[in-house]
């Protein structure tokens, strides 16, 4: 029939869809079908010659989707569902059979689901757990925003998840019909001290509407007046536990600093899953009591810095409606700044924790790429283990199917077969659901370790929905896997193999075989050089030569106190060189700056700065071109009077012709101060590699608060230096623990994103490339058994042992090599074109890498090959061929 | 009481076919339809009357013998069974009577 159609097609005139023949055919009930395909063939037929083969096929389309109705529609087949169950028995029989008869192919299987599912597993819960943030709040669909744009005309715009506070305040003003609006501010905090107890604290200044608009719900105190006071301070449980114990705190004294505050309200812990963190809220009103008068633009429209506001729409309003009202007034507003713009808009508080980054968030963002790279890593595995189950299911087809053309010949239906071996997939899958479920909870605590900030961001708890996912999950494995193959068995005619098994032809799908086995190699090699090339970029990064040197430096976080009186104490152990003080350390991400004018005072541009003391330049062995360090060392800002710059700066404002020596004694404005330039120096790596180098000076570092010690360590017992070093911190600081890394460490840190990812990538290239080995392996050992017969005739007839191991590995190191002349150009077009280029300064990539990810992966395999294959040719022709 | 009726797209199609006589399948109804009424009449919907209409007895049908045309699939034929008749009859009686109650100028006057 179909080799009738097949051949008659090419003289006849266009036919109709093929796929809407099946559909009608199948859905059709039969006593009418005959007649219906035939009036639309009729039509059909007319619409060829009236209106074109396309507007034909499209209408016959139509058709036959329109003439799905009740009348036409086949009644289910309930007996056919009711062998289906009576069968199943029979089908669990022969299919644990199976399974056991074949111990290799059912365990690389089921290890192979296993482990791929593992994966599956993560990424479920972590995207679970991702999508459930926030969801505690009872009016979550209801609550928005207030997110930022900040455009200067020098730099790109900023985008802000912070705001002004006059925006809340307009708002609440002027736009009638909201439920309720909060306005939140961070930076909150300090150490807390109760009778005898100092605890250090942190939250937000949150006004009186916060427990309106958020579900946080208060086990103590009013929630309508708690944040109402100016000092009036909420506390969470666990906090409350701290600083009390068991006593109820309510009403009680809480000294922050040189302030009391009351405890107005005692609320339950905040869930993990929020996107707002902290330990103790203080009312709005006390903010506006402590900064107003210190900061004239405290409620400033461009004060966006530090202000959250949050609203809850009423049940049917559309946000549209509120942002029309703020455009008119950030109209209004804009026209009183100079030089800047500021423009507000609403987010719904699910983009909060996965959406577009934004900069000063008050909490874990999550971008939403992220979360489609890892479903995609999971799926990649995921597929690549469903090959495997296709590809030896269907190699192995030859066994199973006298099983098949019996089940045909007693009456099964080829829905049965396709229903068996579809029932016998997803029970494999199943069961390899629980084995995977156990390499999950192994897994997820590797996870949570590999990083703080994924700790932080997500719990990867097992719920209940989640397990329904798990358990959809191992289904939709099942199915994918089994699908191939049990269309494959369906189609299997039982007399044909019943009369003679070899009629079957099981190597026509070869190409399908090899196809995936390609696939399978080629990712896995993408992945292996992935992971390589990152992990050179990332030891390419640690090792660079920064323009100044990192050894022995240890930095140690001052926390507020005073820098001077701790570098003389410390300055006096033995084993510590020297030290210096420095606002911020370079190189690690953390960047400040500020404007720079030289001569001509329309031109300013944006220099990165940091304050150092006279011990940095030495200590740090940054290289002065010209000039000399600091010469003067005043105590007080206002005193500040010099300057040392990088080439960048001399570039930048063409200071004397570029020639450092000519710079120096040129003066530049800064903060309104005039600073002479007293040293040049060499360029060097202010920000991280993946920033180019920009113009940067060193400023005195004088009365300010905060910043760095710098300590040169030189000794040979380390351990007993830093407990000497950590012995005089406690000395001056006994609340706050002493946080000292040395510099080495902390660019480590500085990079740990690609170390994340690395691990990462990596991990999954070790899965795909044992994925793809056992498939392959599989593969290999179904070729050398089925060819058993043929290699021993060989051999009896005179071929070497080499030549059959050639013979038989050939078309598979052919596969090996296909897929590496795929993957690794692709792999290093990808790197160099889309993914260094985002590096100023990176390596390029090495032929090393190339090769020793070739080798990784190729090795095993060509070893494998080998040894599989040499057993087959040294197996002894006659004991192979006298069973026959 | 439903099962009984006719409606009027259904008298149409009943009328049709006798008109037919021996070459009644469902497209040559649609282009007789057609011609007659002058209004489009979708396959679709004449197939769902046909159906409706030997459900309630009205019609009968049989398939005819295979031929080319068609893409081989045989046409279902439908010839009107007694009780079509007598319903057929039984709703032109109503009209001529309803018709012979209506006073000639009565009419000729609103046209």
């Amino acid at each position: 029939m179909r080799s009738f159609n097949t051949k008659s097609k090419k003289t006849e005139p266009p036919q109709p869809p093929r796929w809407a023949q099946r559909l009608l055919a199948w859905y059709c009930r039969p006593s009418i079908l005959e007649d219906l395909q035939g009036d639309l063939n009729e039509y059909f037929e007319r619409n060829l010659t009236m209106k074109g083969p396309r507007k034909a096929r499209w209408i016959y389309c139509l058709d036959v989707l329109k003439f799905f109705r009740p009348y036409t529609i086949r009644k289910p087949d309930f007996i056919n569902l009711f062998i289906h169950w009576i069968m199943l028995g029979s089908y669990l029989k022969t299919s644990r059979r199976s399974l056991v008869r074949n111990k290799l192919f059912s365990f690389i299987n089921i290890v192979g689901l296993a482990v791929s599912m593992s994966v599956g597993l993560l990424v479920i819960s972590f995207v679970a757990d991702i999508l459930a943030y926030d969801d505690f709040h009872e009016k979550r669909d209801r609550i928005y925003r207030v997110i930022t744009t900040f455009k200067t005309p020098e730099q790109p715009p900023v985008d802000l998840a912070s705001t002004s506070v006059k925006v809340g305040q307009r708002i609440r003003k002027s736009v009638p019909g909201i439920d309720a609006l909060t306005i939140l501010r961070n930076g909150f905090g300090g150490d807390a001290t109760v009778g005898e107890t100092t605890v250090p604290l942190g939250g937000h200044w949150a006004d009186a509407s916060f427990f309106k608009v958020f579900t946080f719900p208060l086990l103590e105190g009013n929630p309508a007046t708690a944040l109402k006071d100016p000092y009036s301070l909420v506390l969470t449980e666990k906090t409350a536990k701290k600083l009390f114990g068991d006593v109820d705190p309510l009403g009680k004294t809480v000294r922050l600093d040189t302030l009391n505050y009351t405890v107005t309200g005692l609320m339950k812990d905040v869930p993990k899953l929020s996107h707002i963190q902290f330990e103790a809220l203080a009312s709005f009103s006390t903010a506006e009591a402590q900064f107003t008068r210190k900061d004239p633009n405290f409620y400033g429209w461009d004060n966006i810095w530090q202000n959250y506001v949050y609203m809850v729409l009423p049940v049917q309003t559309k946000p549209e409606s509120v942002l029309q009202a703020l455009n008119t007034f950030t109209k209004q507003e804009n026209s009183g700044l100079v030089n800047r713009t500021v423009s507000v808009s609403l987010q719904p508080l699910k983009e909060a924790s996965l959406g577009p980054k934004l900069h000063n968030a008050i909490g874990p963002t999550m971008v939403p790429i992220v979360i489609w790279v890892l479903s995609g890593l999971a799926l990649v595995i995921i597929l690549s283990a469903c090959f495997n189950y296709t590809n030896l299911s269907i190699a192995r087809s030859l066994r199973r199917s006298r099983e098949v053309g019996v089940r045909k010949i007693i009456g099964a239906l080829k829905s049965h077969v396709l229903g068996q071996f579809m029932a016998e997939s997803v029970i494999i899958a199943l069961m390899a659901l629980i084995v995977s479920f156990g390499l999950f909870l192994f897994l997820r605590t590797q996870f949570l370790a590999l990083d703080p900030f994924i700790n932080n961001l997500v719990s990867l708890e097992v719920s209940g929905w989640v397990i329904l996912y798990y358990i959809l999950l191992a289904i939709l494995v099942g199915l994918l896997a089994g699908f191939l193959p049990a269309l494959f068995f369906s189609r299997i005619k039982p007399i044909q193999v019943l009369r003679d098994v070899s009629a079957l032809k099981v190597f026509r799908r070869v190409t399908l075989r090899k196809t995936l086995i390609i696939i399978q190699y080629g990712l896995s090699l993408i992945f292996i050089t992935t992971t390589l090339i990152g992990y050179a970029q990332y030891r390419s990064f640690l090792t660079f030569d920064l323009g100044f040197t990192t050894d022995n430096i240890l930095n140690i976080n001052l926390k507020g106190n005073k820098g001077a009186v701790l570098a003389n104490e410390l300055s006096q152990i033995p084993g510590v060189v020297e030290v210096s003080k420095s606002q911020l350390i370079t190189s690690l991400g953390s960047m400040g700056g500020t404007t720079m004018k030289y001569k001509d005072s329309q031109d300013s541009a944006l220099v990165w700065h940091n304050m150092v003391d006279e011990h940095y330049l030495p200590i740090h062995k940054h290289k002065l071109l010209a000039g000399t360090n600091f010469t003067r060392h005043p105590k007080k800002g206002e005193e500040e009077s010099e300057v040392i710059v990088n080439e960048q700066v001399i570039r930048r404002f063409n200071i004397a012709k570029r020639n450092p020596q000519k710079a120096l004694g040129e003066q530049v404005v800064v903060d309104k101060k005039k600073l002479t330039i007293v040293g040049v120096l060499k360029d060097f790596h202010y920000g991280t590699m993946e920033k180019q180098i920009e113009p940067v000076m060193f400023r005195y570092f004088t009365d300010q608060l905060g910043g760095y010690l710098n300590v040169k360590v030189a000794t040979t017992d380390l351990p007993a230096t830093m407990a000497n070093i950590e012995e005089v911190w406690r000395k001056l600081d006994k609340i706050h623990p002493m946080e000292a890394k040395f510099y080495d460490d902390q660019i480590e840190e500085a990079y740990q994103q690609f170390a994340i990812m690395i691990k990462v990538i990596g991990f999954v290239a070790f899965l795909a490339i044992c994925i793809a080995f056992l498939g392959l392996l599989g593969m290999v050992v179904f070729m050398t058994e089925t060819r058993l017969k043929e290699i021993s005739i060989r051999k009896v007839l005179g071929a070497s042992e080499g030549g059959l191991v050639y013979l038989l590995s050939k078309s598979f190191l052919n596969l090996l090599l296909l897929a590496a002349f795929v993957a690794l150009p692709a792999t290093c077009l990808f790197f160099d074109q889309v993914v260094l280029v985002n590096f100023a300064y990176h390596q390029p990539i090495r032929v090393n890498e190339l090769v020793i990810s070739v080798l990784v992966v190729m090795l095993p395999a060509f070893l494998m090959i080998v040894s599989q294959t040499l057993n087959a040719a040294r197996k002894n022709p006659a004991k192979v061929l006298k069973s026959d | 009481m439903k099962g009984t009726n006719l409606g009027e797209f259904e008298e149409l199609v009943l009328l049709t076919i006798a008109a037919l006589i021996n070459d009644a399948y469902s497209v040559a109804i649609c282009d007789e339809l057609e011609k007659h009424t002058g209004r489009a009449a979708k396959l679709g919907v004449v197939h769902a009357v046909l159906n409706r209409l030997e459900e309630k007895g009205f019609v009968k049908s049989h398939l005819g013998d295979a031929t080319s045309a068609r893409g081989g699939k045989r046409k279902r034929y439908y010839e009107v069974t007694h009780a079509g008749k007598v319903v057929l009859i039984k709703a032109k009686e109503v009209r001529e009577s309803l018709w012979n109650s209506i006073p000639g100028f009565n009419l000729e006057g609103s046209l």
